[in-house]
């Protein structure tokens, strides 16, 4: 045993109503490195996690009115200084002819940047978690509702932490244990 | 003002038809005045009025029919007052007279002797001469009538108690006029905006109108429905998340309207032909080039950065600031596809633009409250009622 770590503690909760009520409590108990496994969206989980909304749409912001600039600026900067070339008469700088590039390469830097920043907001990609340690949690992908407490809360030791966990209705607490 | 809070009903309906009647009543006659000492100022006037307030009704009209095809849920608190600004509509019809008598100092093409000597509408004469026009308009609000007051009535009967027939047929009604509508409210486009440059051209026309009125539409119910709660009614059933819908449509029409103005825009700038491009040359001109600039701007992009952030649709009095601007940005928008006709040199405010739109508003607004007063101010009998007073965003 002593080469195996503690991850967390998982316990399982026996419907999606008391798994919000388990989630308040465990968020009014002051814990932060937890997370709540239902095999369907809960509605108000959000909430009742004290989740803050994500910074998705900021990062979004960012990256498509760069790639604005980026597309405005190329067609500006090949049209006027590296190949200077007078078309149907209009001025080298063209702005109105350079705004549907620079407006798809705004959606497509938003978009591009939506996929990427969901998934490093998510921590995503990762191969393996310690939930998967337990063999019940099978279950969250069919008919279980866990919540697991990650030993890297600050608040969190082994004994306690279960104890809390089983007094606000947890069945069959476990300890994660791997390596 | 009072609601019953059972039946939905008012129980005192307060001043606001009188008051809006007695502004419409007002604001006719004292244009009438104008009539008088300026007749081509009024009738350009009133045009740019009586377009702006058509163009409410047919934003509401295309919800209305949106709303049914999608069997769309947070919508439905809102769809009584969707549903009888839709079916007020019809009283333009009267209110298009005026236009009909100032044909001649609208149109250039109402003018024999013009399109005689003229080979281009010559050639359009069979579609733009007055007898066709005055057909056609009766034409499309005759669409308008049957696809308002059939949707209103169906609604009413499902007061009485829902079933499946009742929203049968609001979707059918809706399947069918949805593509009616798109004929229809482009055609008048073409008509009645359109043709007041008869050489001039554009395909996309009639979307652009359309976008403007779907942007008025969304801001009137703001407006209309804040109003209604300062007074108490309807506060807790219409609520700040319906207000974040709104807003959210507002923010996404405000770059579909830009989308389509841009490309309307981008095909004369880039084509270059003369007969295309003198049309924005036009509004170019003298003090009509700050005012097309103004037009950008506000209709564009000050909304744009405001309501891009979640928070500033979420709070009422950011939201509301914004439904009124556009009460001011879709009038200079249409003030600018209207005026540039007669002042060729630059904008020239006339009182009768405000007069006009005071006397045509209040007679829509006035019949738009009789009918919306006389009936229980949510569809009562809509099975997902609960569901749209409950919504909820995250």
């Amino acid at each position: 045993m002593s080469n195996l770590k503690i991850h967390g503690l998982l316990a399982e909760f026996a419907d999606p109503h008391a798994l919000i009520n388990a989630a308040k409590a465990v968020r009014d108990a002051g814990y932060k490195t937890f997370d709540c496994h239902s095999p369907f969206p809960v509605h108000g989980m959000d909430q009742a996690m004290g989740m803050k909304r994500s910074s998705i749409g900021f990062i979004v912001a960012v990256f498509a009115f760069l790639g604005a600039v980026i597309g405005l600026g190329l067609q500006g900067w090949a049209s006027t200084a590296a190949y200077p070339l007078v078309i149907s008469g209009k001025p080298l700088f063209s702005w109105q002819a350079y705004i549907i590039i620079t407006f798809a390469l705004f959606v497509l830097f938003g978009a591009i940047s939506a996929v990427l920043g969901m998934l490093r907001l998510n921590k995503l990609p990762r191969l393996h978690h310690p939930v998967f340690y337990s063999d019940r949690f099978k279950s969250a992908s069919d008919d279980g509702f866990f919540v697991s407490i990650e030993a890297s809360d600050t608040q969190f030791d082994a004994a306690l932490t279960k104890t809390f966990l089983e007094s606000i209705g947890g069945k069959n607490v476990e300890v994660l244990e791997g390596e | 003002m009072k609601m019953d809070p059972q039946t939905f009903r008012l129980t005192d309906s307060g001043n606001f038809g009188r008051n809006m009647l007695i502004m419409g009543v007002l604001g006719l006659v004292i244009s009438f005045v104008g009539y008088v000492i300026n007749q081509e100022q009024f009738f350009f006037s009133y045009l740019v009025a009586f377009a702006f307030w058509t163009t409410l009704g047919l934003g509401a009209l295309f919800f209305l029919m949106l709303h049914h095809l999608t069997g769309a849920v947070w919508s439905v608190v809102l769809r009584r007052i969707i549903e009888s600004l839709a079916s007020s509509l019809p009283v333009m019809l009267v209110l298009f007279i005026p236009i009909l008598l100032g044909m001649h100092s609208l149109y250039h093409w109402s003018h024999a002797d013009v399109v005689a000597s003229d080979p281009v509408l010559s050639q359009k004469a069979g579609y733009l001469n007055m007898t066709f026009f005055t057909i056609r308009t009766v034409v499309y609000f005759g669409i308008w009538f049957l696809l308002g007051l059939g949707l209103y009535k169906a609604s009413r009967n499902q007061d009485g108690g829902h079933t499946d027939a009742i929203q049968a047929r609001m979707r059918k009604l809706s399947a069918g006029g949805m593509i009616l509508y798109a004929f229809s409210v482009s055609f008048a486009a073409f008509d009645w905006l359109m043709s007041l440059d008869p050489h001039w051209f554009s395909t996309i026309f009639g979307v652009y109108i359309f976008s403007g009125g779907f942007l008025i539409f969304l801001s009137f119910i703001v407006v209309f429905t804040t109003w209604l709660r300062q007074n108490g009614v309807l506060a807790g059933v219409i609520t700040i998340e319906h207000n974040h819908d709104l807003g959210r449509l507002l923010f996404a029409f405000t770059v579909w309207w830009a989308y389509i103005a841009g490309s309307q825009y981008f095909l004369i700038w880039y084509g270059n032909l003369p007969e295309e491009t003198h049309w924005f040359l036009d509004r170019w001109t003298g003090s009509w080039k700050p005012w097309s600039l103004f037009i950008i701007t506000a209709h564009f992009a000050i909304p744009f950065f405001v309501l891009v952030f979640r928070a500033s649709k979420r709070n009422a009095k950011i939201l509301l600031s914004i439904a009124v601007l556009y009460f001011v940005m879709h009038w200079a928008d249409l003030y600018w596809v209207v005026m540039p006709t007669l002042h060729k040199s630059g904008v020239k405010l006339s009182w009768m633009d405000l007069t006009t739109w005071l006397g045509v508003g209040g007679i829509f607004l006035s019949i738009f409250w009789r009918r919306y007063s006389a009936a229980p101010l949510i569809p009562v009998g809509d099975p997902n009622l609960q569901k749209s007073m409950d919504v909820v965003h995250l």
